[in-house]
């Protein structure tokens, strides 16, 4: 069997498979964060929790209402958007303005609050959800075994991730976006109805964080608590991107995966913590992040 | 009063003023004072030993967000290095005494802090916070993998041991006593600090660092200080917590905590002196309450309400609030 570095090839491939895959949700959930942090200045602590009810609503649909994957790819988001839009109609809307700390106390209370009541109805064990029939099996690729659902994963997020960074960087309405605020009074002056645009804005990131949640149900266990560590984790990825960066952002989060599926192979128990590590260098050498603009 | 006052009269009269708050305040701080002296006659002193030491957590966290301006979202960190470091020299050492155990915790958090200060104080407001919590999960991970902490178990049967050899600590009283000395000692310390010219200088970088630093002041070096201290005595409460329940574990290491003592320093009300030790009577409180009646399983979603009332409703807590009260209504 070929090696490399001492690790069998099928080894090394898998774990990079899976590198590139948790670094596919990496990047769609720094996406969301970046989107809502470098358009409205929030820092939404409430993003895990976020994802988590994606899956969640993924998982409580099927059971329900037998509601099969593919509505549940448009559902969840669209719903957990909905909700989303909610807390920032309702919450967040009330300390827009103030210092941005005061938005990641009130997004970490949020977050708590779903994630415990949640955990009351559904315990921490984890929940079932089973893929769809046309992913079942895989590929032989030779040197590996690609199951369906993950190029799956990987393909349809890198789409989104593409879209989204082709809307906000290229398109009039990620100007309108980029512009409501720099400077809303003056937008507001043009006839554009930013506090919409701000809820709708907030709405988008928490879909993307639910979409991801969806993508994950199949692969990952789906518990009320699944988001509250990866949260840390994504966090980590957008200050390392820097922070409100959206290409960074997806970068970041692919490169930070695959760090993370190679540190597994070579010296597992630094698995965890390798990315924290990576932040902390790269903040000595650049402290805006590896794509912050200078403050 | 005539026409005629001239300034040395107004300056006799605030000098009076300033006497008469004075006085207030002595006889206030007496009498709280005294209720602390009582209280383990009324509550469980391990109860209370609880709250003093989150008091003092609370109280060192607020020394560096609520006067300096810096939100540190990891000093779970301290809290944990203090405990465990403490926790393994008295288990393993036992010609130690326990004053050692703890001077050594707390020196310990200070490395740590010091070493989390240089790395993080270039940066501002959200990146600070982020950075400080990635550093925090550096820690952590660290303490799951390690094989001295116990990993998810903890470590436990940390013995209590004898102060200076002599005084048994095992006694629930003794240890009360010792442990609200400590407390009472940091409390004093940080108020002394806030009203130097040094704690002038946070409170001025605070409210507006470029115009701390276009005034000649080193900044970095006042906030890489204050974070420093504000480390060393969360060490110094980890420390003494797990002296108090002979047990060290990872939930003080874990995020949650570092969220657990930026509520309770909110809730008390940041930027004031007793607020934070208001702030950590209430959150234990609350905690210790719904654990015994039939919300004990909804501690964590009351706890985020509360969270989320603060920030919207009242910002400055629950001493802040009173405070405004006072002003307000009471001259």
């Amino acid at each position: 069997m070929t090696m490399i570095f001492g690790v069998p090839l099928a080894v090394l491939s898998g774990q990079l498979l899976i590198g590139v895959i948790n670094g596919a949700f990496y990047a769609l959930l720094s996406l969301g964060l970046a989107v809502i942090f470098g358009l409205l200045k929030i820092i939404n602590f409430a993003h895990g929790a976020m994802y988590m009810l994606g899956a969640l609503v993924t998982v409580v649909l099927f059971d329900l209402m037998g509601v099969n994957y593919w509505v549940a790819l448009f559902v969840a988001p669209l719903l957990v958007g909905a909700f989303g839009i909610l807390i920032e109609y309702f919450l967040l809307r009330r300390i827009a303005g103030q210092d941005h700390i005061y938005s990641l106390l009130l997004t970490f209370g949020v977050a708590l609050i779903i994630q415990g009541v949640l955990t009351n109805i559904y315990g921490v064990s984890g929940l079932r959800y089973s893929m769809p029939d046309l992913f079942k099996g895989g590929i032989n690729l030779g040197f590996m075994f690609l199951p369906y659902y993950r190029a799956w994963v990987i393909v349809v997020a890198l789409l989104v991730c593409f879209g989204t960074w082709f809307v906000i960087e290229k398109t009039k309405l990620g100007a309108y976006l980029r512009a409501g605020t720099e400077d809303s009074q003056l937008m507001q002056g043009f006839g554009i109805n930013v506090p919409l645009l701000v809820s709708l804005t907030y709405g988008f990131g928490v879909m993307l964080a639910a979409f991801a949640g969806v993508l994950a149900a199949p692969i990952y266990s789906v518990t009320p608590v699944m988001g509250s560590n990866t949260l840390i984790v994504v966090f980590a990825v957008v200050v390392i991107g820097g922070m409100g960066s959206i290409g960074g952002a997806i970068i970041t989060g692919i490169l930070m995966g695959v760090i993370e599926g190679l540190t597994k192979t070579f010296y597992p128990p630094a698995s965890s913590a390798v990315i924290f590590l990576v932040m902390v260098v790269v903040l000595m050498f650049r402290p805006n992040g590896l794509f912050g603009k200078e403050a | 009063m005539n026409n005629s006052v001239n300034s040395a009269d107004i300056h006799k009269v605030i000098v009076e003023q300033q006497k008469a708050q004075d006085r207030k305040k002595m006889m206030v701080n007496g009498v709280l004072l005294l209720l602390l002296l009582a209280a383990p006659f009324a509550f469980y002193p391990v109860f209370l030993m609880k709250i003093l030491c989150f008091a003092l957590f609370a109280v060192a966290f607020n020394l560096l967000f609520g006067f300096t301006g810096l939100l540190s979202f990891g000093h779970a960190a301290f809290l944990a290095t203090g405990g465990y470091t403490t926790g393994y020299l008295l288990s393993h050492y036992s010609g130690l005494t326990t004053e050692v155990g703890i001077i050594a915790g707390t020196l310990a958090a200070t490395v740590m802090g010091t070493a989390f200060a240089l790395l993080s104080i270039r940066r501002q407001g959200i990146y600070f916070a982020m950075v400080t919590l990635a550093l925090a999960q550096l820690v952590f991970f660290f303490y799951v993998q390690s094989d001295f902490t116990g990993g998810e178990d903890g470590m436990h049967g940390i013995p209590r041991g004898k102060l200076l050899g002599v005084l048994d600590l095992e006694d629930n009283l003794n240890m009360y006593y010792f442990v609200l000395a400590v407390f009472i000692g940091c409390y004093l310390l940080v108020q002394r600090i806030v009203s130097s010219p040094y704690g002038q200088v946070l409170k001025a970088i605070k409210q507006n660092e470029p115009r701390a630093v276009s005034l000649g002041y080193n900044v970095d070096r006042y906030k890489i200080l204050a974070f420093v201290i504000s480390a060393a005595l969360a060490g110094l409460a980890g420390s003494m917590k797990s002296v108090v329940f002979q047990l060290a574990s990872l939930n003080d290491a874990h995020w949650h905590m570092s969220g657990e003592v930026i509520l309770m320093t909110l809730v008390g009300g940041m930027g004031t002196l007793l607020g934070p030790v208001v702030g950590a009577t209430f959150v234990v409180n609350v905690e210790y309450q719904l654990a015994q009646g039939p919300l004990r399983d909804w501690v964590d979603p009351i706890l985020g309400g509360i969270f989320v009332l603060t920030v919207l409703a009242f910002r400055s807590g629950i001493v802040g609030e009173i405070q405004k009260f006072m002003k307000k209504n009471l001259g």
